[in-house]
């Protein structure tokens, strides 16, 4: 239990997706510009991420590692294709899932969920999950569980959540403010997000 | 060069005009994270161009025989292949970058880059333009990658390559490296400055 949490604040504050390994960019500078659709793209990041990661844990684990499926067969260098098959499957299925049984919810989130598939963060959950495996149990940032992927879901999907509402809600005020005219939009962008990352990185020397 | 004009536009628009990092902001996940040192960078601007090329052509050849619906898998398949290809290279030939790079080759999959370049041109265009503008964007892409990795690693550990260029007489002087360049926000910042750099030299860029 307490690795699990420590699991879930660790990836929410210091291992944030995008102030410490940048993942997500494209959409989060794309989406960001207001604060109800930044919201809208994070749950569905969250909902995404905690059903891809599980799977693709499970996939990994019990079927790619090496003599996982039979002694002396090791599918790792099929990772790639598989991880992403998985995401982009999943992504099809709960968008269908949504559209039938929750149709308020997917004209909230619908225009969305395609744009996950190739969203960096998802799939990034899922390579440095593969990576986590292998770590000693006693490391904080280890996954030996289908529990401890549940927590690290959560956690990265909820992380990169909080980074584009707090970026919005800043961008929605930049509007309008008087920037030189070569920063406005990206340029500006780049140094709010540089100034954030600066923030965060003082989560980094907390000890779980 | 035997190019005609429209091929020739092909290669160069995007390593300047119509730059994938800085103008069509795609692909700046790994933009960012790759940049600390110029080796990782450099090979991963040269793996990236090798995919992008590649996966266009591809993509080029089948684009009459995708179903429109499922092009989004097919374009992952193609590149997820590709991604493990050239993974698996550099885990054979240049292991120590290929740690360096860890989850971010993984992540050429979900690159912007990759999926708007094949949906915006390769769906449309014959094998040879769009082999060109492959080459172009991924160049493109690798010349950011150069620049903000030059800076990164020249201000951060007075280091090019691995060889240090600042000499000792220097540091007995009172001069010090620069940590924050080796860190997150320092990469954002410096996109932020190419970015306004190049809107102030070429005003149609400007954002309203």
């Amino acid at each position: 239990m307490e690795h699990f949490i420590s699991l879930l604040v660790r990836s929410v504050f210091v291992d944030n997706m995008v102030f410490a390994f940048f993942l997500g960019m494209c959409s989060f500078l794309a989406v960001s510009k207001s604060v109800k659709t930044a919201v809208g793209l994070g749950i569905a990041v969250i909902f995404v991420q905690v059903i891809t990661l599980p799977v693709n844990y499970l996939l990994q684990t019990k079927v790619l590692a090496a003599d996982a499926l039979a002694t002396g067969v090791d599918l790792t260098f099929l990772a790639f294709i598989l991880f992403i098959a998985v995401i982009a499957g999943i992504v099809q299925l709960v968008e269908m899932i949504v559209e039938r049984f929750a149709p308020a919810l997917y004209n909230q989130l619908g225009i969305f969920l395609p744009l996950i598939a190739v969203n960096c963060a998802i799939m990034g959950g899922s390579l440095f999950m593969q990576q986590r495996i292998g770590l000693a149990a006693d490391n904080t940032q280890a996954i030996t569980s289908v529990w401890d992927s549940v927590a690290y879901a959560i956690g990265s999907g909820f992380g990169w959540m909080v980074a584009i509402v707090l970026f919005a809600a800043i961008r929605e005020k930049i509007e309008y403010s008087n920037i030189p005219k070569p920063l406005r939009g990206l340029g500006i962008a780049f140094i709010t997000v540089g100034l954030m990352a600066m923030a965060f990185m003082c989560f980094s020397g907390i000890k779980m | 060069m035997g190019l005609s004009k429209k091929n020739k536009e092909a290669l160069t628009a995007p390593l300047f005009k119509d730059n994938p990092v800085t103008v069509q902001v795609l692909g700046i996940c790994s933009a960012l994270a790759v940049t600390n040192k110029l080796e990782p960078a450099i090979v991963m601007g040269l793996s990236v161009t090798i995919i992008v090329a590649m996966a266009n052509v591809i993509i080029s050849l089948i684009r009459n025989t995708i179903p429109n619906r499922i092009r989004i898998i097919v374009q992952l398949v193609v590149v997820a292949a590709l991604v493990t290809l050239v993974s698996e290279v550099l885990k054979a030939y240049a292991y120590d970058v290929s740690v360096q790079l860890s989850v971010y080759i993984g992540l050429i999959i979900t690159n912007c880059i990759l999926m708007g370049r094949l949906e915006a041109f390769a769906m449309q265009n014959k094998p040879w333009p769009s082999f060109l503008d492959g080459i172009g964007n991924g160049l493109g892409y690798a010349m950011i990658l150069v620049i903000v990795a030059f800076f990164r690693e020249f201000f951060g550990t007075g280091a090019l390559l691995g060889y240090q260029i600042i000499p000792q007489s220097v540091y007995d002087a009172g001069y010090m490296n620069n940590g924050l360049m080796l860190m997150t926000p320092a990469a954002f910042i410096l996109i932020a400055c190419i970015v306004w750099y190049q809107r102030a030299k070429d005003e149609s860029l400007q954002e309203k």
